[in-house]
């Protein structure tokens, strides 16, 4: 049995607004499933839009789904009370891109990694200081920043003070929501190199959240490719890199700008941009935007389902003939 | 020659606590040419930016433009002009590219109004001859629907698209100069290659010398003609790119290269760089890479001056004297770079 067994997932959210009630409802996450084991990392892959960090939220119940199952650790996570969510939440934690917005700026940061050991009465007294100058040493920083506040400290040591907080319950899963994306690129690589470290030392499990396929093969063994909603391809990383069999994952991959001037790729530019997820096209999603030389009148209609097609798993009626960037890319 | 634009010693300051005064920008030279990229590279704080606003006489108060510092656009001394004469530098002779168009767009005026005002401020045409131009530049900038677009405002629009009319906004005036300051760093990437091939095309079309300011190598390759890295304020490597890329040299680039993950070759762990970017006031004497860097040496106390390492290839560092063909890129995992 998984860690975590996600099935069938679907958030919608509705426009608030007075005027236009019952007006198209935006289908952030649209029949998303995937399992996560002990150990390991998936990474959830996609642009702005696409319905990745909404997975990530939703699965925490940071915000409450639509339809679909998550099952954590043999436990029916969208059937869980406030007091049973509550307890289970020492088991789940989330680190944002943003860990400024996340951390009370009038809060020393020992208080803000102290604050889930006392909810959750992990520790007393003396104890609970010890714990968390441990934690900080763990994450790389002094731990006589604890009696310090967020404003103080650059991004880099932000982040690794949100990892400190997140770790603190001891948890077994956790949400990475673009954990590296605002960083610098020399400080991106220390965090990546520390969250490698805790997940092999503590044996977690990560849902990494990402945009950048580049760190996505760095962090983790399997990929979920997201487009409007719904995975539209997940394998192996280097087996989906070496071979993407869905024209989405071939364009997003050859957009992907590389250091160096001997290896510049055939780029696929993109015509047009992401549809509205509150009105998708029918069909296959990406079908108006899509290179594939095969795209027909069933791509208009029919919305193709996730089916191994080689090393990977893709959601294209024409998987097997997908072209690679070399040879869809109108100049070479 | 076709060179446009000489920065030379430029040095921008700001008050510091007490008396004294900070140098986020300190001593930075480079030319563009017509028609080519020069990449000006490096992580925040590293005074790129503020480099960039310093060629439009833009550095926000309460910083200045310290004296011996020289900037020459053409025949024109850019630190001595004064009012009108340095408002016709501005988007006519030096255009600019933001990181958020949504900021640097007038939000209650339609995308063909902001377009046709740069081409009726610079040229003597009719409001319907600025119409048409404007049309022209949003097709040359791949909007889709330009004729419709015309009359839509900002917020009508995504990302990608204001970006694109801050692109196309850019070269109305058909300036000899771009500047383009992390034009796509906010946008998703596939969005940003089409931004990017854009940008060329348009140097390419018109002409035009362009700065790219970025803190993505990746961008770089195969774009930039040159690349400058900057660190502290200090330009530390400048190279052709191609060289750089197979060649980079100072201790600082190296960590930069070791930082970034691949999406092909071999996966190893990264080898980042030891700390983070220490703010203006806490640069110490010497090379100011020197306490993150794992080559110092007791020369490094000592400030280096800009080092040749190759053909057209200099550093700032004094490893540069050591080895006569150059520092081997020691001590630092390379990845594909050997």
């Amino acid at each position: 049995m998984s860690l975590l067994h996600v099935r069938d997932l679907v958030k919608h959210y509705h426009s608030g607004s007075l005027f236009r009630a019952g007006a198209h409802p935006v289908r952030a996450v649209e029949g998303v499933s995937f399992d996560v084991e002990t150990g390991e990392t998936l990474a959830l892959v996609g642009e702005s839009g696409c319905g990745k960090s909404s997975v990530g939220r939703t699965i925490l119940r940071l915000q409450e789904p639509t339809a679909g199952t998550a099952v954590f650790e043999g436990t029916d996570l969208f059937a869980l009370d406030r007091i049973a969510l509550r307890r289970m939440r020492r088991r789940m934690q989330i680190i944002f891109q943003d860990p400024y917005s996340s951390l009370n700026p009038r809060m020393t940061v020992g208080a803000a990694i102290a604050e889930g050991i006392e909810i959750h009465r992990l520790a007393r007294g003396k104890e609970v200081g010890r714990r968390v100058g441990a934690l900080l040493e763990e994450v790389g920083l002094d731990p006589g920043y604890a009696t310090r506040y967020p404003h103080e400290f650059s991004g880099g040591q932000r982040q690794r003070i949100g990892i400190a907080r997140a770790l603190a319950v001891q948890p077994s899963f956790v949400v990475c929501d673009e954990p590296v994306s605002a960083l610098d690129v020399s400080v991106q690589a220390q965090v990546l190199n520390l969250l490698a470290d805790l997940q092999r030392e503590r044996g977690l499990s990560y849902l990494f959240i990402a945009h950048d396929l580049a760190v996505v093969r760095q962090i983790a063994r399997r990929v979920a490719v997201m487009y409007l909603g719904k995975i539209v391809e997940k394998g192996p990383t280097e087996e989906l890199l070496r071979q993407p069999r869905h024209p989405y994952t071939v364009a997003l991959l050859s957009a992907v700008p590389e250091p160096d001037p001997t290896r510049q790729r055939s780029r696929i530019v993109l015509t047009g941009d992401l549809p509205s997820p509150s009105n998708p096209p029918p069909g296959c999603p990406f079908h108006p935007r899509c290179f594939h030389p095969r795209r027909d009148e069933r791509c208009r209609i029919e919305v193709p389902l996730l089916r191994q097609v080689g090393a990977t798993r893709a959601a294209c009626h024409y998987a097997e003939t997908t072209p690679s960037a070399e040879a869809a890319a109108p100049s070479g | 020659m076709s060179r446009v634009l000489d920065v030379d010693n430029l040095r921008v300051s700001f008050p510091a606590a007490g008396n004294g005064r900070v140098y986020p920008v300190d001593g930075v030279s480079f030319t563009l040419e017509r028609g080519r990229t020069l990449a000006l590279v490096g992580e925040s704080g590293c005074g790129k930016s503020l480099t960039s606003l310093a060629l439009l006489r833009l550095v926000p108060t309460p910083g200045r433009i310290e004296e011996g510092s020289r900037i020459r656009l053409g025949d024109t001394d850019v630190l001595g002009l004064k009012g009108e004469s340095l408002r016709r530098i501005r988007g006519r002779r030096i255009g600019m590219v933001f990181q958020d168009p949504m900021t640097s767009l007038n939000p209650v005026f339609t995308v063909g109004d902001q377009i046709a005002e740069g081409v009726l401020a610079h040229f003597d045409v009719s409001r319907a001859e600025a119409r048409r131009r404007a049309l022209t530049l949003l097709q040359e900038v791949g909007i889709p629907d330009p004729v419709a677009r015309l009359d839509a405002y900002p917020h009508q629009l995504s990302g990608g698209m204001r970006q694109r009319v801050m692109i196309a906004i850019a070269p109305s005036a058909e300036p000899e100069i771009l500047v383009a300051d992390e034009p796509t760093t906010a946008l998703d990437v596939t969005v940003q290659a089409q931004i990017l091939e854009v940008l060329d095309r348009l140097r390419d079309s018109h002409g035009m010398a362009v700065l790219l300011i970025t803190h993505d190598l990746g961008i770089v390759a195969g774009r930039a003609d040159r690349v400058a890295v900057m660190y502290a304020g200090q330009i530390v490597e400048e190279a052709p790119t191609d060289e750089l890329f197979a060649r980079p040299s100072h201790p600082y680039t190296q960590g930069l290269f070791a930082s970034v993950p691949r999406i092909t070759g071999p996966i190893e762990r990264l080898s980042p760089i030891r700390g983070s970017v220490p703010p203006p006031g806490a640069w110490p004497g010497g090379c100011r890479f020197r306490p993150r860097c794992p080559k110092a040496f007791d020369k490094s106390e000592t400030m280096p001056p800009l080092l040749v390492v190759g053909p057209d290839h200099r550093m700032r560092c004094w490893l540069a004297e050591q080895e006569g063909e150059g520092p081997g890129p020691v001590g630092f995992a390379q990845g594909d770079h050997p």
